[in-house]
């Protein structure tokens, strides 16, 4: 058993990774005891499992996970949501907030367009993913500013123990919302604020891979309201 | 130099090519990754005087319906000429040539693609042909291969491809277009490096058993030249960054 590269270099696909008895982790795969890299990424050891995390690529719906999306149609059953993954979710009307009882009021109340916090209840891959909005905090969005970013930097934007969006929270005084799926939902005391917070969310996954970004940003968001630069149209 | 005027030698006495080359030499080949900001990955690929950009969409809902495979992915290729990519204009219309390329570009690549990961999706890939020299579907898979990986779409391995063939009864490689045109036989082929496979093999013109073979050689060595080129371009996008 031995691992043919270091932790945390970058990997592309089919780059020989680990040899030996190895069960092979995420986005890994073996061949005569051989542990190859499925995509580009960076290696790591995940319990035991030779595992590589993705630097780019797409949301994959796993039940338990918290999305935002947006409704796309309204059918028979419930919602056709788009959560920005290879497949759109379904809500079913039976899956509807609690709380409203009147079908006819919860047609009213989602919307084509509307954007609404849901939990994914089922997923596998030959059905499209279940939602559900039956728990408190989920449901349709009213108020606030969101960013798509992209899924693999969802951990970075949280970092270790939440210390980046802690420290967002902190600096911007926004309340800061990021789905499983990479839509990031802020809700400040004013625009500007706001603004604020989407500029460093976009800046931090732009640089995601550069280290020190927790403090170099807190940095160059003082510094800008210090200017009082609070432009933030790009 | 004219293309219309055909070459009267395609090698010349000291045993080189009209475009000055050795026989087992490749053309410089440029390769660049993620150059498309609305693709979800990409590549620009210059081979000699080929130029062509590539685009990876997906994995993505499929549509038309009808077209959904219940136990894994669509993958669907298009490969195009652009009207300007010739000598003379390309009529713009999908040609009978540039469909059937399609095809084998799309069976080149499939092997290596983890289609099953992403049931009743599709996987789009989009080939421009900015400007043509000979050999541009083996540029085609070699960049397509690139914007698979910069997609994050699962890949047992980054295909490489290139062609070899014979011109005044001598073996050659990276076979341009006069080469192409006027020589005796045109051989592309692409390969799955770690895994000595050959995903895409045709064969155009008359070889001898003994003269394949030879030209079998010389192209596995050439694609694992490329691949290393490949490997590179990929990871320079991602380092290049940091600073």
């Amino acid at each position: 058993m031995s691992l043919i590269v270091e932790k945390r270099t970058l990997v592309i696909p089919g780059q020989l990774i680990a040899e030996g008895d190895f069960v092979p982790g995420e986005n890994a795969y073996k061949r005569e005891d051989k542990i190859y890299s499925l995509r580009l990424g960076v290696f790591d050891l995940i319990n035991k499992k030779p595992t590589v995390v993705p630097l780019k690529g797409f949301y994959f719906p796993r039940a338990g996970d918290i999305v935002i999306g947006q409704i796309k149609s309204v059918e028979v059953f419930g919602w056709i949501v788009e959560i920005y993954s290879p497949y759109s979710a379904l809500l079913q009307s039976t899956n509807r907030s609690k709380y409203r009882r009147d079908e006819k009021e919860t047609r009213k109340e989602i919307r084509v367009g509307d954007l609404i916090k849901a939990k994914i209840v089922a997923s596998d891959r030959s059905r499209d993913p279940l939602l559900t909005i039956q728990e408190k905090g989920l449901g349709v969005i009213s108020s606030g500013k969101n960013v798509r970013i992209s899924p693999p930097k969802v951990p970075r934007l949280i970092g270790k123990e939440g210390s980046m969006i802690n420290m967002l929270k902190k600096e911007t005084s926004c309340k800061i919302f990021i789905s499983h799926n990479g839509v990031v939902l802020v809700s400040g005391p004013s625009e500007n604020e706001e603004k604020l917070a989407l500029w460093a969310i976009k800046r931090i996954e732009a640089e995601a891979h550069t280290s020190g970004l927790t403090e170099r940003i807190s940095e160059d968001i003082r510094n800008a309201r210090k200017k009082g630069d609070l432009n933030f149209e790009s | 130099m004219n293309l219309n005027k055909i070459p009267e030698k395609l090698i010349d006495e000291k045993g080189l090519r009209i475009d000055g080359r050795k026989l087992d030499k490749l053309r410089p080949i440029k390769l660049e990754v993620g150059v498309l900001n609305n693709a979800e990955g990409s590549a620009y690929v210059e081979q000699g005087r080929n130029k062509l950009v590539v685009g990876v969409y997906g994995p993505r809902e499929t549509h038309p319906k009808h077209m959904i495979i219940a136990d894994r992915a669509v993958v669907r290729c298009r490969y195009r000429m652009t009207p300007f990519s010739t000598e003379e204009r390309k009529n713009p219309a999908p040609s009978r040539r540039e469909m059937e390329i399609s095809k084998v570009i799309r069976e080149a690549l499939e092997p290596a693609i983890m289609s099953e990961y992403y049931p009743r999706t599709t996987i789009d890939i989009f080939i421009e042909i900015l400007q043509s020299d000979g050999g541009t579907r083996c540029a085609s898979v070699t960049g397509a291969a690139l914007a698979l990986a910069d997609a994050g779409i699962p890949l047992k391995d980054i295909i490489s491809s290139c062609s070899f063939g014979k011109a005044d009864g001598k073996i050659i490689l990276d076979l341009s277009d006069a080469e192409d045109k006027y020589g005796e036989a045109d051989v592309p082929v692409a390969i799955m490096p770690n895994f000595n496979y050959i995903t895409l093999l045709q064969m155009d013109g008359e070889l001898t058993i003994d003269e394949f073979n030879k030209g079998l050689d010389m192209i596995m060595k050439a694609c694992m030249e490329i691949h290393d080129l490949q490997k590179e371009a990929l990871k320079q996008k991602y380092t290049q960054n940091d600073k």
